[in-house]
């Protein structure tokens, strides 16, 4: 599906307004109505343990966190408020230092209260990913319908 | 010359004896990133991580990025693993899953870990993640470690 341009400007802005997200390099390389694809820069920071050269696993939630709110915005096509209700990592491998780590998170199902997002992390190939995840988002303003609205 | 397993018995003598757990800290690069610090509270180990715009997420309310929050968990579990354990590496993630109960707000966070199941090969870890209130946690979180196979 091709991007409009709502999904070039979630691309080139979302990442840049978050403090954090800035903090750690990450990058938006794709987004769509299907999901979006965020790489995060290789920076010693990272790692768990010097010595065995393993990332942390709290750097690639970071990521993965960023990445499936992206793809709520994109699969709603508007910019409003989500929260993470819950995520659930699994750590397939491990992941090690040096490389770059991609992760792709598409939204499964978009209700008018409720996003679920799955998510999968990769350093070098992507049908050989290093952790799998699942999210569930809130849409927070939708929680709030406006006074004397039909629920 | 210090070996590796040498620098990890220092790093738990100076925590267990005289109540320094930055030696330890300063062994996961990443844990030291973010800015954990480990003390000693009511005889527990309870981690924090104070405040900075840095580790925003979402600027507009403004509130912790979700995936450090998560992250501090997931390394005050590691920390936890490593002083209460005879570990000489940092314990190995399987997976894990957090809920989130409320907004983290900008202000510091706690953390603290119980160990639910200790095998000989896989820890199940839970962990608490809270702000002003104790009894109000902003985030519970549950964690498998996979442990150092003992000789």
């Amino acid at each position: 599906m091709n991007p409009t341009p709502f999904h070039e400007l979630l691309r080139r802005d979302f990442l840049e307004l978050s403090p954090h997200m800035r903090e750690c390099g990450l990058r938006a390389t794709a987004v769509d109505a299907h999901g979006a694809l965020v790489t995060l820069p290789y920076r010693e920071d990272w790692l768990g343990d010097s010595e065995s050269g393993r990332l942390n696993p709290g750097i690639i939630t970071v990521l993965v966190d960023s990445c499936a709110g992206l793809a709520v915005l994109a699969s709603i096509g508007a910019r409003e408020p989500v929260a993470t209700l819950d995520l659930r990592m699994d750590y397939l491998r491990p992941a090690f230092r040096g490389g770059d780590v991609q992760c792709r998170a598409s939204c499964l199902r978009l209700t008018a209260s409720i996003a679920f997002v799955r998510a999968t992390v990769w350093q070098e190939r992507e049908d050989e990913p290093f952790a799998t995840a699942q999210l569930v988002f809130m849409r927070t303003a939708a929680a709030r319908p406006p006074t004397g609205a039909a629920a | 010359m210090t070996t590796v397993s040498s620098a990890w018995s220092e790093a738990r003598r100076s925590a267990r004896e005289h109540g320094d757990y930055r030696p330890l800290v300063a062994l996961i690069p990443y844990a030291r990133f973010l800015g954990m610090r480990a003390e000693t509270h009511e005889g527990r180990l309870r981690l924090r991580l104070p405040f900075r715009t840095a580790l925003v997420g979402n600027p507009n309310l403004p509130a912790w990025h979700g995936g450090v929050t998560a992250a501090f968990m997931e390394n005050t579990a590691l920390l936890h693993l490593l002083l209460q354990l005879d570990e000489h590496r940092v314990p190995k993630s399987i997976d894990f899953a957090i809920d989130y109960l409320l907004s983290g707000r900008p202000q510091d966070l706690y953390a603290d870990c119980s160990i639910s199941r200790l095998g000989s090969r896989v820890a199940q870890t839970q962990i608490r993640c809270w702000q002003s209130d104790p009894a109000k946690p902003i985030a519970v979180a549950r964690a498998h470690f996979l442990l150092s196979v003992s000789a």
